[in-house]
């Protein structure tokens, strides 16, 4: 039974999103505040993820959006005195945070109670040492391993084992630091990463089990030792690609009965060991030839793969593991999906799930493509199918390339290219073996290469034979039906027939081929399931549920996570969703991303996981016949589909029309001049000449946007001919048929937002957001503030002049968000777009109004009002960036979107806030005394005083020659270090190393005054080196320089949690905005 | 997915009739239709004797993923690893898709093995759909045909109009051991009488497993044969059909209840014991054919994974009388799936603690029953 003495619970979360730590914990914190809340447990959230679900005032009582570390931890501990804390559901930086808590001896001193697995378990499976020792003590197989605290023992270590070892790093998310090393001088390499990466300064070297089958349990324990798997998982790809970027299948495919239930007894062996009292991910590897295994790893806690493995099976693997936290056992819990049977049991699944990862490595300069032990992926999807062929095919589409399984255009050819490509796998993996599959390079051959199962690519090798007798046969209602069961989609079977997609449906409609949709039930069908939980397949010839529904309105998710849509997508989806079922509509969610809470089954009234591709969404919406759809919340994906969808169903919110004219530049061109609103001068070009006399007649700088892209990033900036001409014939097309948009850049201007609402007349502006940044920064990218900083009362009346125009003109119902220019009090609008935006969770939660809420109720009709939020305090946004995860990719800020997710805190003071929401993303904030390196080229002048503020303050300068010389000029001290170029010591790759330097400012050269080749490559170096030892680099100007303010003029203060709570449960705050959460006081910050 | 384009058909008592294609070997047969939902195990499943005569519907779309494994992998016994018995049980099979093989332990496919065994099985039909049906109908009779031609309807409909209850007949006799059969275990072990009612190897795995020597004997042995054995203990196995036919076990082990022997019963075997003592049994609407089944413990309140494959159940209260107190029940169902003699050392459960195909969590209860032996 639940412990009764825990009347109230500290979360801890898991901060921004990360590549390694997603949008997973923002499902798993939510259902862990509803599971704690059924029991009348007080809930107090921790988490500067300000996009998420779960830091929503209508989930905590208390939400603390601030950075997750330890003493703003005990602040809060201190103020709230919590009976248990939660580590289990913030990913590894929750748990990290937690034993650090520990280990000061705060959680003691306070009397909190460490709910569910405790440390000591948690130390036991995260200390890779003690984790062997306590494993090989009970007799349970694991690699063969020594641990090494200097790069010399870890070549002693793997002389005693034989090589290719891979190295792990301990206390790391995602693999982070780890790698596999063939010989000593790889070794030397990834042993130094691997030991700076690690809290403890300790890596693993240990046993390489290359290509054998990688295998995955989640195991669920009660305090009275009942224990249960909910599901296991086998990887595609083999042990050697990280089960991150790995596609993954659930259940597995290729075991014995004596493997599965081998692997299992294992499992709960190894929790029994470990204590777990709540949901642990254990990773196993079987070897492809016998049934000898190993324990590779144990997360004593809630994971991407405990996410997947809920959405997988229907099981609520985090409400659970929270309910036996509070002392409940698994039989007393009920399985919430047939309301009759229990929670203790194993599911069973009658379909099969593919997950697969996205990587997004071309958003990034001088990525490396490569994937393997490390996770690099910054997204996944899941799909659902009766065969692996159908799911895997959904999940490619899913993905969201613009291209299918066996659309192999473009990839190499040559065999010897092929094979290298297999062996060395890259974020085409899949791709590549379709084609090598393609090019009748044999099964065997690819298995020996890859390590992939012969049971998968056979099934691959179906699908691309299937594909060609597609192409080689008459249509007839059999091949098609044949084809769908496949997986193949109507566009795909069009191409192959030289029909449209259209005719394709058409057809298959008169021949009555259509998909049905099946419950995701955890039992089978054994039992009545009272789910909604559904997915369709063309497996099947009846449906489980009744259509059409009733008075429904269907809300398009975000799908997969990447870089420019995240959690911040599927707040919007998640809120819209919930504010229309509060106007008693039933609402049903596609989705097809395992990592969020709209694809939580109960959060709503339906859920379709499935692919948001015009087809998919056109077979749910001839199912369910609903009343409208809303496109305007997921991001690019669903607004893309609002046109073709159109015909089929209303589209709730702002028309069609409306969303077209102001994505389509000419005619959002000709609007804004219409409503004499300037813009910056733009044109779209099909020559190269074009291009140059154009630019010539705007003048430089330039922005360009080439419409296709062949390698790297889609914008660019360039501030000269060479530039112009150069980056469109290395990077991009330049025709008729893809021209290219060339506008003007303006340096120096200042960049302002404005999330809005509207209802067709009135407008309600949620607020203007001005960027730390000048323009150019991406806006994703960039540091906002609420309220502005720089803008004058007079400018923002005009920007809320254009804002309320704007909308009025294009009849805007619903969200949208403009962006602006600023410069010597002028006003140039950029762009519009007609649906939610990322920032609107920030702004709702800095105003205290939802603007999901206001934009659910506009759609239908009812009216906003003609005003503006009021913040109830500072609140500043920050990035939050995964260069370190990205090899050699360069961490310098763009036109083009690199962060990866963001924080947001709130503050007495923009300081307050600003300097909170930088340690938040991450950064480390240099103390007085700590070193900082200043190295710059043109810019130098304009840091001058700020490097001054700095060595005044008591930081320790360093600079590059040239640097050190103007700062010693203007009598600034500092040490200068030399470059790697310079060949002379100090040296500042050394001192990146071995710590002297913490903060890095480097405003890189821009192309444009390249005097050497050899200045770029140098000051890459520094940054990339940076990176690598996790010490912050700035290259932006303006934030540098707001960096320095905030830090001199804070120095000594210390940042308040208590300032931090959100905005609408702070007890100071006054606004108007709708709320439904009881006010709490908290007491007065410092 | 295989193709050998074998016309099959599932055609159901209420009239639900199903076009597949077919594998294996081209037969018609009648049965009991039933639905399994384990995800893996089929070798262990399809050669269960509980299984005999009964047409079995799989709920997991994907079969035959690591073909079928050699039989030449066996333990120290001769007992093969991935086999409940000599021969496929099932009389026909029923699965979403057949799936080619991967696996190191294969030594042919799915469909070779049913070939071989002149089992008919259908695929590339809607099993949910099935299942659903079972589950709200309760278990039907049925007909599978698979054949180089077309079905014929007005034949599938002859066939169902005329369909007979298999469970009116004695099934265990025909899977029962013809004589007996001995699993030496060293001079010094233990020896268990195994009252073969159509037997897992499971069962015999996990009592040799403890040490014990194994005596298999067939069902309708009488008390005195058994006991002419001088066992230790008796174990009652697992078979098909329904346990009121099976006379001569009830009356055997009704003697056997007279001694002070340790006596654990298995599936079947649970139910004989009850209906030995006086207890009543019953059909369940669709039974328990599953790997994930939660049974708890009503003295300790654990909750324990189990294999399950039975129709039928002990009726709630008729233990009143018997000596026996229930010792489990289904947490799903609240069905009886243990029962415990009050003041003897005799117990039953409904489930496999041998698991195959299935969890091993329940394996300690041989300990328990060995204990008893060995403590005499």
């Amino acid at each position: 039974m639940k412990d009764q003495t825990i009347k109230s619970v500290l979360i801890v979360g898991s901060g921004a999103i990360k590549i390694g730590e997603a949008g997973e914990f923002d499902y798993s914190t939510s259902q862990a505040i509803k599971a704690l809340k059924e029991e009348g447990v007080r809930t107090i959230v921790v988490n500067p993820n300000i996009a998420t679900v779960h830091t929503d005032e209508k989930f905590a009582d208390k939400v603390y959006s601030v950075p997750i570390r330890t003493d703003y931890l005990e602040q809060i501990i201190a103020d709230e005195k919590p009976d248990g804390i939660l580590l289990g559901f913030g990913g590894q930086t929750a748990l990290n945070c937690g034993m650090e808590l520990a280990e000061e001896g705060t959680l003691d001193k306070y009397n909190v109670r460490v709910l569910g697995t405790g440390i000591r378990s948690i130390e036991m499976a995260d200390n890779r040492e003690l984790f062997k020792q306590t494993m090989l003590e009970k007799g349970i197989p694991v690699p063969k391993s020594g641990k090494a605290s200097t790069v010399e023992a870890a070549l002693v270590v793997a002389g005693s084992i034989g090589y290719p070892v891979i190295v792990r790093v301990a206390y790391t998310l995602g693999g982070q630091g780890s790698g596999v090393a063939h010989n000593d001088k790889e070794l030397r390499e990834i042993a130094r990463k691997g030991l700076s990466y690690s809290r403890i300064r300790q890596v693993l070297v240990e046993e390489y089990l290359d290509h054998w089958k990688e295998i995955e349990y989640e195991v669920m324990r009660d305090k009275d030792d009942n224990c249960t798997i909910v599901c296991n998982m086998e990887n595609f790809d083999p042990m050697g690609i990280h089960t991150g970027d790995s596609i993954v299948v659930a259940p597995s495919q290729t075991l014995t009965n004596r493997e599965y239930n081998l692997l299992r007894e294992t499992g709960q062996n190894v929790v029994r060991v470990l204590e777990i009292v709540g949901e642990c991910n254990i990773q196993f590897a079987l070897n492809p030839q016998s049934e000898e295994y190993r324990v590779i790893e144990v997360n004593s806690r809630l994971s991407r793969s405990s996410a997947l493995a809920s959405k997988a099976t229907g099981y609520p693997i985090a409400y659970l593991a929270a309910k036996l936290a509070l002392g409940y056992t698994l039989p007393e819990l009920s399985n919430r999906i047939t309301g009759v049977t229990i929670a203790c049991f194993e599911p069973s699944l009658d379909y099969i799930v593919v997950k697969m990862p996205r990587w997004d490595f071309q958003k990034f300069a001088n990525a490396s493509h490569e994937i393997g032990t490390q996770m690099r992926s910054v997204g996944e999807v899941m799909a659902v199918g009766t065969c692996f062929e159908e799911a895997l095919q959904k999940a490619v589409r899913m993905l969201d390339l613009g291209r299918e399984l066996t659309d192999t255009e473009g990839l190499a050819r040559s065999t010897k290219r092929l094979q290298e490509e297999l062996k060395h796998p890259t974020d085409q993996r899949i791709f590549y073996v379709a084609k090598a599959i393609q090019s009748k390079i044999g099964i065997e051959e690819i298995t020996k290469l890859t390590g992939i199962d012969k049971w998968f690519l056979e099934k691959i090798m179906g699908i691309v034979d299937f594909d060609k007798q597609l192409r080689r046969e008459k249509i007839s209602p059999d091949i098609v039906r044949r084809a769908k069961q496949l997986g193949f989609s109507d566009r795909k079977i069009s191409e192959a027939t030289n029909r449209s997609e259209e005719n394709i449906r058409k057809y298959r409609l008169a021949n009555g081929i259509v998909p049905c949709s099946k419950q995701i039930d955890t039992l089978a069908a054994e039992w009545p399931a009272k789910t909604n939980y559904l997915y369709l397949t063309y497996g099947g010839t009846q449906d489980d549920i009744q259509y059409p529904g009733q008075n429904s309105l269907i809300v398009l998710g975000s799908g997969c996570y990447r870089i420019g849509s995240s959690v911040e997508f599927d707040w919007c989806c998640v809120n819209m969703g919930v504010a229309l079922r509060k106007e008693g509509r039933e609402v049903i969610m596609i989705n097809c991303n395992p990592e969020t809470v709209s694809t939580d089954f109960d959060i709503l009234d339906k859920l379709y996981f499935e692919e948001l591709t015009f087809e998919r969404v056109l077979d749910i919406i001839e199912k369910e016949q609903p009343d409208g759809v809303v496109v305007s919340v997921g991001g690019q994906i669903p607004n893309s589909l609002a046109k073709r969808l159109a015909p089929y169903a209303s589209i709730l919110g702002s028309s069609p029309d409306s969303i077209d004219s102001a994505e389509d530049r000419s005619k959002f061109s000709r609007l804004l001049d219409r409503l004499r609103i300037e813009q910056p001068r733009w044109s779209r070009l099909e020559t190269l000449g074009q291009a140059e006399k154009f630019s010539e007649s705007i003048g430089y700088p330039v922005l360009i946007r080439p419409s296709y892209v062949l390698s790297g990033s889609a914008m660019n900036v360039a501030y000269d001919k060479s530039q112009l001409v150069g980056y469109i014939r290395q990077a991009a097309k330049i025709s008729k048929k893809h021209p290219v948009v060339i506008s003007k850049f303006f340096a120096g201007a200042r960049e302002v937002e404005v999330d809005a609402v509207g209802d067709g007349t009135s407008v309600f502006i949620g607020s203007i957001i001005e960027h730390v940044e000048n323009a150019g920064v991406h806006s994703g990218d960039a540091t906002m503030s609420i309220p502005t900083l720089t803008i004058s009362e007079h400018v923002k009346d005009r920007i809320r002049d254009y804002s309320r125009r704007i909308a009025r003109s294009l009849r805007i119902r619903g969200p949208f968000n403009i962006q602006f220019l600023v410069k010597n009090q002028h006003v140039l609008v950029i762009e519009c777009n007609l649906r939610a935006s990322r920032s609107m969770p920030f702004v709702s939660k800095t105003i205290g109004v939802n603007l999901m809420e206001l934009a659910a109720r506009a759609m239908l009709g009812q009216k906003v009002e003609d005003t503006e939020g009021t913040p109830g305090s500072w609140c500043v946004k920050a990035p939050q960036f995964s260069f370190m995860r990205i090899d050699k990719a360069d961490p310098v800020l763009g036109v083009e979107m690199v962060s990866t997710g963001e924080v947001a805190c709130f503050g007495t003071s923009f300081d307050d806030a600003f300097v909170k929401a930088y340690i938040a993303s991450n950064y480390y904030l240099p103390q007085p005394g700590d070193g900082v390196l200043v190295t710059m080229a043109k810019t130098r002048k304009e840091i001058l005083p700020y490097a001054r503020m700095l060595a005044d303050n008591g930081y320790r300068l360093f600079a590059t020659r040239h640097t050190g010389e103007e700062f010693s000029e203007n009598g600034i001290e500092s040490r200068t270090l030399y470059k790697v170029s310079e060949r002379k010591k100090p040296n500042i790759i050394d001192s990146i190393i071995n710590k002297d330097v913490k903060l890095v400012i480097n405003i890189p050269t821009s192309n444009g005054d390249i005097t050497s080749q050899k200045i770029l490559r140098d000051e890459y170096m520094i940054r990339r080196k940076a990176t690598e030892y996790g010490i912050p680099v700035i290259t932006n100007i303006e934030l540098a320089k707001t960096i320095i303010e905030s830090l001199t003029r804070r120095n000594g203060s210390r940042e308040r949690a208590a300032s931090g709570v959100l905005a609408s449960q702070q007890s100071s705050v006054a606004n108007s905005g709708p709320k439904n959460i009881e006010k709490i006081t908290i007491p007065a910050t410092a | 997915m295989e193709e050998n384009g074998k016309h099959a058909v599932l055609a159901l008592e209420d009239g639900t009739i199903l076009y597949g294609r077919g594998f294996g070997a081209e037969a018609q047969v009648t049965g009991e239709v039933v639905f399994n939902t384990s995800m893996f195990g089929y070798p262990e499943l399809l050669t269960d004797p509980s299984y005999y005569d009964q047409i079995v519907v799989m709920t997991y779309p994907i079969i035959g993923s690591y073909g079928v494994p050699k039989h030449s992998i066996q333990d120290k016994h001769g007992l093969p690893l991935h086999f409940e018995s000599d021969s496929i049980k099932v009389k026909g099979y029923a699965v979403h898709t057949l799936s080619s093989p991967s696996h190191w332990a294969s030594e042919m496919p799915l469909n070779e093995w049913l070939e071989k065994e002149h089992v008919p099985g259908i695929q590339g039909i809607d099993t949910r759909s099935i299942t659903k049906k079972l589950r709200v109908n309760g278990t039907m009779l049925g007909f599978l045909k698979v054949s180089s031609s077309e079905p014929d309807r007005d034949q599938i409909k002859r066939e169902i109009s005329r369909l007979e209850d298999p469970n009116q007949l004695d099934l265990v006799g025909r899977v029962t051991a013809s004589e007996p059969v001995s699993y030496e275990n060293g001079p010094s072990a233990p020896v268990v009488v195994l009252v073969d009612c159509g037997t897992k190897y499971g069962i015999l795995r996990n009592l040799l497993g403890t040490g014990a020597t194994v005596i298999r004997v067939p069902y309708n042995y009488s008390a005195d044969k058994i006991l002419d054995y001088e066992p230790s203990g008796v174990v009652i196995s697992n078979g098909p059909g329904d346990p009121s036919k099976c006379t001569n076990t009830i009356n055997s082990t009704k003697e056997l209840m007279k001694t002070d022997l340790p006596i654990m019963g298995i599936c079947l075997g649970t139910q004989i014991l009850a209906l030995a003592t006086g207890a009543e049994t019953y059909k369940l609407k669709f039974g328990h054919r599953a790997v994930n089944h939660p049974c708890l413990d009503l003295k300790t309140g654990r909750c324990f994974i189990t294999t399950q494959n039975h129709g039928y159940a002990i009726k709630s209260g008729s233990l009143d009388e018997t000596g026996f107190e229930p010792s489990h029940l289904n947490a799903n169902d609240k069905t009886i799936e243990g029962i415990r003699h009050r003041n003897r050392r005799v117990f039953g459960v409904q489930w496999h603690p041998e698991s195959a195909p299935g969890p091993y969590d329940t394996r300690f209860l041989f300990d328990e029953f060995m204990q008893a032996v060995t403590g005499r």
